[in-house]
């Protein structure tokens, strides 16, 4: 009678799928930030391609990241606005669950546009077309930290006043190994040398976010309903 | 399963409920000296209660006694500092997650999703009981109005979803926290159509409220405002209206 877990997982994400179809403006905005924060830096820096070619992989990583930061102000406040969130934790999901699911919706509404839209974006800073792939694997795994890190912190500073200003000096600091990865393969592939090692870090760095953030952010949901 | 206030100032259990029946049997939700803070203030003092299959229970109290606080720690959204829920004798907070199956919970909000369809925010739900939502809308007069978004509903219609949830669920303790806000009289008809099917299945509903419920022969526990300095003699009150 009852759902098995994992299909009851995949319900709460196609819920949130839905309302982010529906609130079509909210979802894009993420990937309009990021497309237009990185057309900023040539305005700003002027438009010498050596030069923006050098800073493609930085610009690209920080506004993935500040992009991926916008959505989760919302990710769990607007369901502890509305009361949905008591109900979410009545469906019979551990809370890490219910917030891992939520993280995967997360990252299929504004980690995976972030994707589509930095091959773009770094064509059109400059970098050279052989290191697009590790821009975008390394994106991959980046993108998916951040969804995981992200719920964490949207789900710990979750009832606090100001949250909204506590959630990204609460992110940034925790996903700067990412960042430091991600951005260094780019390095390492545009000079020659080896990008792998860097993937690699990347990869641990998710391997160890994707069991404990869920963990860390179930407990965070429990403490903002009690 | 008799409680009595003792008297003594210490150990002072501040509320009894007298089971519906004489059998020695243990009642199938038993509530034991519940006690909540909420910040430095003491909400909910040694709150007991003991309800069988089938039993309705109406909390009543001034604003601010702790009604809702109660109806969230028999749904596992909240732990008491103090006492125990037991569900068939079993202790029904060591397993949050467990509970919620046990559980149908109607907030004070609505929890609908002002872009989606009725039908849409009824579908987690119902997925999860394996359950139908069409006949939980037709049982509260939704049918007409499934297809519309929730933003385009008025403040009854939403209430009355929110309750169709609470159909859908198919649980057996129905935790409603002022279900009557903002119905009409047909309504409140189909409430009472809703309770009366639920206890005959052995259900459970205890509901908050400041108004007359349809609810056939109820308990009645009556929590006092703790922090009322007016008064010196706050003790929870029962009576058994069967």
């Amino acid at each position: 009678m009852n759902l098995p877990i994992p299909a009851l997982v995949l319900a709460v994400v196609g819920r949130d799928l839905r309302l982010a179809v529906r609130h079509g403006a909210d979802t894009l905005g993420a990937v309009l930030f990021f497309v237009l924060a990185g057309a900023l830096f040539p305005l700003a820096l002027g438009p010498s391609p050596d030069l923006l070619r050098r800073m493609a992989p930085g610009i690209v990583w920080v506004c993935a990241l500040l992009a991926a930061l916008l959505p989760l102000d919302r990710l769990f406040g607007s369901e502890l606005e509305d009361g949905s969130l008591d109900q979410l934790m009545l469906t019979g999901l551990p809370p890490s669950l219910v917030a891992l699911a939520k993280m995967t919706a997360h990252w299929l509404t504004t980690g995976l546009p972030l994707l589509f839209a930095a091959g773009p974006l770094a064509i059109m800073l400059g970098l050279p077309a052989p290191v697009l792939p590790v821009l975008l694997t390394g994106l991959l795994l980046g993108t998916l930290v951040l969804s995981l890190i992200g719920g964490m912190a949207a789900s710990v500073v979750l009832g606090a006043r100001r949250g909204g200003v506590l959630l990204p000096l609460l992110v940034l600091p925790l996903a700067t190994p990412a960042l430091i990865f991600g951005a260094a393969a780019l390095d390492a592939a545009q000079t020659g040398l080896s990008w792998q090692p860097d993937l690699e870090l990347l990869g641990a760095f998710l391997a160890a976010a994707l069991p404990l953030c869920p963990l860390a952010a179930g407990a965070g949901l429990r403490a903002a309903v009690e | 399963m008799f409680r009595y206030p003792t008297g003594s100032a210490a150990h002072d259990p501040r509320s009894i409920v007298i089971p519906a029946s004489p059998t020695p049997a243990r009642p199938l939700l038993d509530v034991e000296n519940i006690s909540v803070f909420r910040g430095e203030r003491l909400v909910l003092d040694g709150v007991g209660l003991a309800l069988d299959a089938g039993d309705a229970l109406l909390l009543t109290g001034p604003n601010g006694a702790g009604k809702s606080t109660l109806l969230r720690v028999l749904a596992g959204l909240r732990k008491p500092e103090g006492g125990h829920v037991l569900w068939a004798g079993i202790d029904a907070l060591a397993d949050r997650t467990a509970h919620a199956a046990r559980v149908a919970y109607l907030g004070h909000q609505d929890a609908l999703k002002a872009g989606l369809t009725l039908r849409e925010n009824l579908s987690l739900a119902a997925r999860a009981a394996g359950s139908d939502p069409d006949e939980a809308m037709a049982a509260l007069d939704l049918s007409g109005l499934a297809d519309l978004p929730a933003r385009m509903l008025s403040a009854g219609q939403k209430r009355r979803a929110a309750l169709a949830r609470v159909k859908l669920a198919r649980a057996p303790l129905w935790l409603l926290d002022e279900p009557s806000l903002g119905l009409d009289s047909r309504a409140i008809g189909l409430l009472d159509g809703l309770f009366r099917a639920h206890r005959d299945t052995g259900g459970i509903v205890i509901a908050t409220t400041h108004v007359p419920l349809p609810l056939a022969h109820p308990k009645s526990l009556i929590l006092p405002d703790l922090n009322d300095a007016a008064r010196d003699d706050v003790r929870a009150t029962v009576d058994d209206a069967t």
